[in-house]
């Protein structure tokens, strides 16, 4: 093997602050989230420093028990794509974008994509705010922090944050953001709110039990 | 057995139909990686192995690690391959010391990392 320990990759903990001392930089993950054609696509492609990209995940879904076909197997495969950018902030940490599905049905999806990831930006369209109570529901389940930034389309009525809050029914200390997905800055920006954001949230008290860790 | 000539570098397409080799053709119809791969573990060519005969999809995946580390999920997208597919070539590529692999690290609770927060922040602002 080649893996640079000998350990399990993938569940092998890494110690603060060594992160770059093979060559390697830190990627680091934020879910862009909200309704089908909010603006998931065009928010990630103007914040990524690389054209817009988009990979297949092969899923096998096992369908509803609505259809009576019987010793008919209800499994399918189906092919999602997820659009993703990049965004490069350091020699040591590497940004990466990426749109969840829109569709409410590759949910499941969403359990691997939002592993590990930092925080969450969902975009919101304030004529079709309850678009994104899907999403919402989803990142405060899991307890993935995020900021809502209502994409500002043209001719959609302006509201401001806190009625959207109320509408939402956010807790207090989600921030609400304007942004516009087309400008980079303000995408960006976005992304600024969502990191201070996590800052100001009180460390967990102690490693979830499942994990085995010991403080 | 003798390799097969292999005139071009990328896959086979055809124009009007695309791909001409269905994406599990070229993984030999297997649908797990040997070693465990993210979309975002990271990957850099070690040099020391020669993958030609390991067929195009293989040497194409190889082509475009380039000289640093980079994602798993930005080959699949370049391949234009499924990720399932893309994480096969490329274990394949690691189980031959081709390429070196890197897990990303996880993190379940970010806010215990102060200082990659106020670092993501300052790359960040860097951009504004």
């Amino acid at each position: 093997m080649v893996y640079d320990d000998g350990s399990d990759p993938l569940t092998a903990p890494r110690t603060s602050g060594t992160e770059g001392r093979d060559g390697f930089p830190d990627a680091l993950k934020v879910l862009v989230a909200g309704g089908f054609g909010v603006g998931k696509t065009t928010f990630v492609s103007t914040v990524s420093e690389i054209e817009p990209l988009s990979t297949e995940e092969l899923l096998t879904t096992v369908s509803e028990a609505t259809d009576s076909l019987e010793g008919i197997e209800g499994k399918s495969t189906t092919t999602v794509a997820m659009d993703f950018g990049r965004l490069t902030l350091d020699e040591r940490h590497v940004l990466y974008l990426f749109g969840t599905p829109g569709q409410e049905r590759f949910w499941f999806m969403w359990d691997e994509l939002s592993d590990g990831a930092l925080g969450a930006v969902v975009l919101a369209d304030t004529r079709r705010l309850e678009d994104c109570f899907s999403a919402v529901d989803f990142f405060e389940r899991r307890g993935i922090a995020f900021v809502v930034a209502v994409n500002e389309f043209d001719g959609s009525y302006r509201y401001e944050p806190e009625e959207v809050r109320a509408a939402v029914d956010l807790k207090p200390e989600v921030p609400v953001v304007l942004c516009d997905a087309r400008v980079p800055g303000s995408g960006i920006q976005t992304l600024v709110t969502l990191v201070q954001y996590l800052l100001t949230q009180t460390p967990a008290p102690a490693p979830a039990p499942s994990h085995g860790a010991h403080s | 057995m003798a390799p097969p000539a292999l005139p071009q570098d990328g896959p086979w397409l055809d124009d009007a139909a695309g791909r001409l080799v269905r994406p599990y053709t070229v993984i030999n119809g297997r649908t797990r990686p040997s070693a465990p791969l993210d979309l975002l573990s990271m990957v850099v060519p070690t040099g020391a192995v020669s993958v030609a005969h390991m067929g195009p999809e293989h040497t194409q995946a190889l082509g475009l690690c380039g000289a640093g580390p980079t994602s798993v999920a930005e080959i699949a997208a370049q391949l234009r391959l499924p990720a399932v597919v893309t994480k096969v070539l490329l274990s394949d590529l690691v189980d031959c010391g081709a390429l070196t692999a890197k897990a990303p690290t996880f993190r379940h609770h970010p806010t215990d990392d102060q200082s990659l927060l106020e670092a993501v922040l300052d790359g960040l602002r860097r951009r504004l």
